[in-house]
C-alpha cells in the first residue's frame, strides 16, 4: 500500500526503531508535487484525535505512533485526504497521501 | 466571562490588524513557523524559552514576565491577542499565562494559525519592532494553578479531567504522537479522572465548538458542574485548551489547570495510577 520507498524519514538522533513506531511519508498532489503547509492528523483506531504535524517544505510528515490500525487525515486548503493504516509492530511505516 | 470577552473571529482578527491598543501574539513550541510567515504587526512569544525558568521547571517570576512583557513592547492597557499552531494549545497555554499574572485584557484567535492558512488569509515576513513599554504584572493567581499534592487530594473529590488522547489515558502512548514514545515517567492517568480529550472541545479546523456543544461534552462526560475542577494533560499546554473552554467560554467557576500535568505525576514516587480506558 506504500508505494516503492523513499529515502527513510529523518529522525531525531538516539531514536530506538526497535521500540517505536514510526509513520510517515510525503503529502502530494495528484500530479506529484509535495505540499508544504498540510496538516495532517493521525487519529486513533475509534477515529480520536491522536496528533497534529504540518508537513515540511518538502511535504513530509511523521509521527511516533505504536502498534495498531490507525487514520490518516489531512487538511489543506487545496484539497484532503483520509487513509487507514495498520501498523504491526515497531519499525518504519511509510504512507504516501495525495490529495484530491 | 462569555466567548465574547475571550475569543475573537479570523474575520475580527483581519481587520484590526492595525488597531491601535491591540497587539497581537504568535505563541508557538516551534517558533520557526512565525520566522515563515506571521499575522502582520504580530510579536513571538517562545513558549519554551521564554515562558520557562531556563533551570527549575517552573514559570518565570513576576519581574522576569514584567521584563518580557516591556521588551515585546505590550503595555499593561494594550489589549492581546493570541494565536499559534498545534491548534492554539500554546496559546491558549499563553492566554492561562496572561491571566495568572492578571493581564486582563486578554484574547484567543479562534482557530489560531490553522484556520488562518486554512481560509489562506494573509501572512507577513516584515519584522515587527514595537517601542519598550513598562509592563507591571501581578502577584500570581493561585485560583487558577494547581499544584500536585492538591491533584492527589483531588482524587475522588473534585473533577479530575484528563484531556489527552484516549491512548495517552490508556497507558497506550505517553506523548502525542508528534513526539518520541520514549520518556522517563510510567503511562497511565490519575484514578478517578474522566478523559474528556481536548480535541473533542474543537472543530477539525481548530476553531472551538460552540457552547451548547462544548455543555453537552462534558455533561456527556460526567463533569459534576457542582465540585471543583482540576485540568491536567502531559505537559499543561493542552489542559490549558480546555480550562479556557470550562473557565473563560462556559464561565465555570473553580476550574484549575494543573501545569506539572503526566510529566510531573507520572514520575512521583507511591502516587497512584490507573490504566486502561474510560
Amino acid at each position: 500500500m506504500c508505494g516503492a520507498p523513499a529515502q527513510a524519514p529523518d529522525l531525531p538522533a538516539g531514536i530506538d526503531l526497535n521500540l517505536e513506531t514510526v509513520v510517515y511519508g510525503v503529502v502530494a498532489t495528484a500530479d506529484g508535487a509535495p505540499v508544504a503547509g498540510a496538516y495532517v492528523r493521525l487519529l486513533d483506531e475509534g477515529g480520536e484525535f491522536t496528533a497534529e504535524v504540518v508537513t515540511s517544505a518538502s511535504g513530509d510528515y511523521r509521527f511516533f505512533a505504536a502498534p495498531g490500525r490507525w487514520t490518516l487525515s489531512v487538511l489543506h486548503r487545496d484539497g484532503a485526504v483520509r487513509r487507514p493504516v495498520v501498523a504491526l509492530e515497531p519499525g518504519l511505516v511509510e504512507v504516501a497521501l495525495t490529495l484530491s | 466571562m462569555s466567548r465574547a470577552d475571550a475569543l475573537v473571529s479570523a474575520d475580527w482578527a483581519e481587520q484590526n490588524l492595525d488597531t491601535a491598543g491591540v497587539v497581537f501574539v504568535e505563541v508557538d513550541e516551534d517558533t520557526s513557523a512565525y520566522d515563515g510567515g506571521h499575522l502582520k504587526g504580530a510579536v513571538k512569544l517562545d513558549w519554551k524559552t521564554e515562558l520557562q525558568d531556563s533551570v527549575i521547571r517552573d514559570f518565570v517570576s513576576k519581574d522576569q514576565f514584567e521584563k518580557l512583557l516591556s521588551e515585546k513592547g505590550i503595555s499593561n492597557e494594550d489589549t492581546v491577542i493570541l494565536y499559534g499552531g498545534n491548534n492554539n494549545w500554546f496559546a491558549a497555554y499563553a492566554y492561562w499565562y496572561f491571566k495568572l499574572y492578571g493581564h486582563d485584557s486578554v484574547k484567543l484567535l479562534d482557530g489560531g494559525r490553522k484556520k488562518w492558512e486554512l481560509d489562506g488569509r494573509e501572512l507577513s515576513k516584515d519584522p515587527v519592532i514595537r517601542p519598550a513599554t513598562s509592563y507591571t504584572a501581578q502577584e500570581q493567581d493561585s485560583s487558577i494553578r494547581a499544584f500536585r499534592d492538591e491533584v492527589i487530594a483531588a482524587i475522588g473529590d473534585k473533577n479530575l479531567i484528563d484531556v489527552r488522547s484516549p491512548d495517552e489515558f490508556s497507558g497506550k502512548l505517553l506523548a502525542p504522537a508528534h513526539l518520541p514514545q520514549e520518556q522517563s515517567q510510567r503511562a497511565g492517568h490519575i484514578p478517578t479522572a474522566l478523559n474528556v480529550p481536548w480535541s473533542k472541545a474543537a472543530n477539525e479546523d481548530g476553531t472551538f465548538k460552540s457552547d451548547e456543544e462544548l455543555r453537552a461534552l462534558y455533561a456527556d462526560a460526567g463533569l459534576d458542574t457542582g465540585k471543583d475542577t482540576i485540568a491536567y494533560c502531559r505537559i499543561g499546554e493542552r489542559s490549558s485548551h480546555t480550562w479556557f473552554a470550562l473557565h473563560e467560554l462556559l464561565g465555570e467557576a473553580n476550574v484549575k489547570n494543573y501545569d506539572g500535568s503526566w510529566t510531573e505525576y507520572g514520575s512521583l514516587v507511591g502516587v497512584p495510577i490507573e490504566k486502561g480506558a474510560n
